[in-house]
């Protein structure tokens, strides 16, 4: 070195443990790469597939149908003046967008091994683009919802401008718990079949097909605060009240779901953060 | 002295092998030893053993040096290159980098195959730690050094594997930081692009960027490398200016002529095709690592596929000489336009070496699979070389005298007015 031997150069230091150090900081650096990995994945999406576009409305308008018949036809369940299917849907679309985010986030590491173990970049990178796919399927479904809402001459009310705040929610809910699965994923390989059970379990206790307010009328005030420690019943209550299906918004309630999720973030960025040194080594 | 611009200090990486032969473990294994240690009340032995891939290696690299790590398989080369880009971390000692480090470990590494030559340079770009701007800045660069502009918006799996190569290395080749650490990127692609590469990585060199390049073409190595680190068995065997470095590489390997089949650790365990076995077979059918100028001899390759159906592969052999100058590649669908596919779980390939082209001397293959795609599934540089001996009893055929590298019989006829036939 010369002349500009002087010249302020970044010096980069590899120890064992020492990656903490600059994580953040290379975070927001591959910042390009984060979009450019959502970017790839909603494209290939929509290539590789002609229903692409077709399946993301056809699944949720599939799901609805029979939701809608079986509640409202045969269990009879009350809407509370509001047309059933919209009732269905405030409450299956937040589900939907929660589950295919958490899905995605999962499988997010093992698919992309080969990235993995060939450049250097901050992993939690790919689980957190992954949910942009599930975003933009959420919304063409939200798309969906308005023209529902249109057939049936549905005004919203002006609290609907809410709504990105519960959908953050969704994916502050989906991101906690799409990381510890991500990171066992990798570890675990026969841990992918557990996740749809989850999905499918935490289908029944989120209030998808029914209302929150039916706990508390059944089984008590105390009942509900438990079962708002479920993230998704924050989600599904808060979307319910912006487009006026609910009424009130329980605020202890969405405060516990907050509060669980914030925490599940919180783990699975911890437990990310541990086990992501090895991932290179057992991917 | 200046200040080195990459300082390895003591350097180690630990990988801890367990004695068992599931190559993931599985979550029900987890839980089912845990509920037998709570049943037992006691650990059920457990073997694990430490392999140190790295130990105790230090080294320095001054700027603007081209540097060759070499050494044998396993001898620690891509973990030193995995830690050096920080895709997985040393177990003891540091490393100083007095730079930008863009590595290349791999061509095309994030590639698309559904994706067009344009989207797939910007996801590329992306992916070796481009900013958006630097690959706009960079595009028409690229293509040009591509030779692509026509095919841009073409999916790449449209692309002829030569295409393919070109576009990635394209990509690669014009990422700027201040270091640039490369591994076997020259062992794909055409001579003629090699050739490009070569010039391209000097040129990198040129502008006072350093270079770390690993390599098994001895060729390639000393035309681009200045200095040169040995390594064995995970350690710092030799180092300094690349000619020295070289000559010790080779005798090594010299002295290693003797045996004539080698498994590969591991092939039976990877999430995709690998080889797990080479072995050298004289036309008798007796494992051999010499044989005589003219004497057929077979390559039999053990091939393992861990998926339940079959999968398009295809399997070549690249036959260099002992300065590591590539003399050919065969691939196994040479002679046919089907797909050759691997069946489910181990089998064997062999190449009948017949005629066996090869004059006196040494020679060491390398082995390499890809996809349908071409994209790399496995490549393997086996230990086993292999000695051509000169026929003893023909005073001149095939001698060494003769100039040219390879033997080759073809058919000739001699014509003229007074030509006695026999």
């Amino acid at each position: 070195m010369s002349s500009d031997g002087q010249r302020h150069v970044e010096e980069l230091v590899i120890e064992a443990g020492r990656s903490d150090a600059h994580y953040w900081r290379d975070l927001w650096r591959y910042r390009d790469l984060f979009m450019f990995l959502a970017w790839r994945d909603l494209l290939v999406r929509f290539k590789q597939t002609v229903f692409g576009v077709l399946w993301a409305v056809l699944r949720p308008l599939i799901t609805m149908t029979i939701f809608v018949v079986i509640f409202s036809r045969v269990a009879g369940l009350p809407s509370g003046g509001v047309p059933y299917p919209i009732l269905v849907l405030g409450g299956m679309l937040p589900w939907q967008f929660f589950a295919s985010a958490l899905s995605e986030a999962s499988n997010s590491l093992v698919a992309n091994a080969n990235l993995i173990t060939k450049v250097y970049f901050p992993r939690i990178i790919l689980p957190a683009s992954s949910l942009i796919v599930a975003l933009v399927d959420f919304t063409i479904t939200l798309c969906m919802m308005a023209m529902v809402m249109a057939w049936y001459g549905y005004l919203p009310p002006a609290r609907i401008v809410l709504l990105p705040l519960f959908v953050a929610l969704a994916l502050v809910a989906a991101l906690g718990p799409g990381l510890i699965a991500t990171a066992l994923n990798v570890k675990y390989r026969d841990f992918r079949f557990v996740i749809p059970f989850i999905i499918q379990f935490g289908l029944y206790v989120s209030p998808v097909g029914f209302k929150s307010s039916v706990i508390e009328d059944r089984l008590g005030p105390a009942a509900r605060l438990v079962y708002s420690l479920n993230p998704m019943v924050g989600v599904i209550d808060g979307f319910r009240w912006c487009i006026g299906v609910e009424q009130d918004l329980h605020l202890q309630a969405l405060v516990l779901s907050v509060a669980t999720s914030l925490a599940l973030l919180w783990l699975g960025v911890r437990f990310f953060r541990g086990t992501e040194r090895d991932f290179a080594d057992v991917i | 002295m200046a200040q080195p611009i990459i300082s390895v200090e003591r350097l180690g990486k630990r990988y801890r092998l367990r004695h068992q032969a599931v190559p993931y473990a599985t979550l029900r294994e987890s839980l089912a030893a845990t509920a037998r240690r709570w049943v037992a009340g006691h650990a059920p032995p457990q073997t694990t053993e430490d392999f140190w891939a790295l130990k105790d290696v230090s080294f320095a690299v001054q700027q603007g040096e081209v540097t060759g790590v070499i050494g044998r398989n396993g001898a620690g080369k891509s973990t030193l290159l995995k830690i050096l880009s920080r895709i997985t971390e040393p177990t003891t000692g540091r490393i100083r980098l007095g730079g930008r480090v863009a590595s290349l470990l791999e061509v095309g590494t994030g590639f698309h195959p559904e994706l067009t030559g344009r989207e797939n340079i910007f996801l590329n770009g992306a992916i070796l730690g481009m900013t958006k701007a630097e690959i706009r800045k960079k595009f028409d660069e690229i293509v040009a050094f591509a030779e692509v502009d026509q095919f841009l918006d073409t999916p790449v799996k449209h692309y002829s594997s030569g295409m393919y190569v070109r576009l990635a290395f394209a990509v690669a080749a014009h990422l700027e930081p201040e270091i640039l650490i490369v591994d076997e990127v020259l062992a794909v692609g055409d001579a003629e692009f090699q050739q490009k590469c070569i010039r391209k990585m000097k040129d990198v060199a040129g502008h006072g960027r350093t270079v770390l390049f690993v390599s098994h073409n001895m060729m390639a190595i000393r035309r681009l490398c200045t200095h040169g680190v040995l390594l064995s068995h995970g350690a710092v065997a030799a180092c300094g200016d690349i000619a020295s470095i070289v000559d010790t590489y080779l005798e090594g390997c010299q002295q290693d002529a003797g045996r004539a089949s080698q498994s590969f650790a591991g092939g039976e365990s990877r999430p995709h095709p690998a080889f797990s076995r080479f072995e050298i077979v004289n036309a008798a059918g007796e494992a051999r690592s010499t044989v005589l100028t003219g004497e057929p001899f077979s390559v039999v390759l053990g091939v393992h596929n861990p998926f339940d159906t079959p999968v398009a592969a295809t399997i070549g052999i690249e036959v260099l000489d002992g300065e590591g100058v590539s003399l050919f590649t065969t691939h196994n669908d040479d002679a046919s336009r089907e797909l050759s596919m691997l069946p489910p779980g181990p089998s064997m390939a062999t190449c009948l070496f017949d005629p066996n082209p090869l004059m006196p001397g040494t020679y060491t293959f390398q082995l390499g699979m890809v996809d349908r795609q071409w994209t790399r599934q496995d490549v393997v540089v086996p230990e086993v070389a292999l000695r051509v001996d000169q026929v003893p009893y023909v005073a001149d055929h095939m001698s060494s005298r003769r100039p040219g590298r390879l033997f080759v019989k073809l058919n000739w006829s001699l014509s003229g007015p007074s030509v006695v036939r026999a």
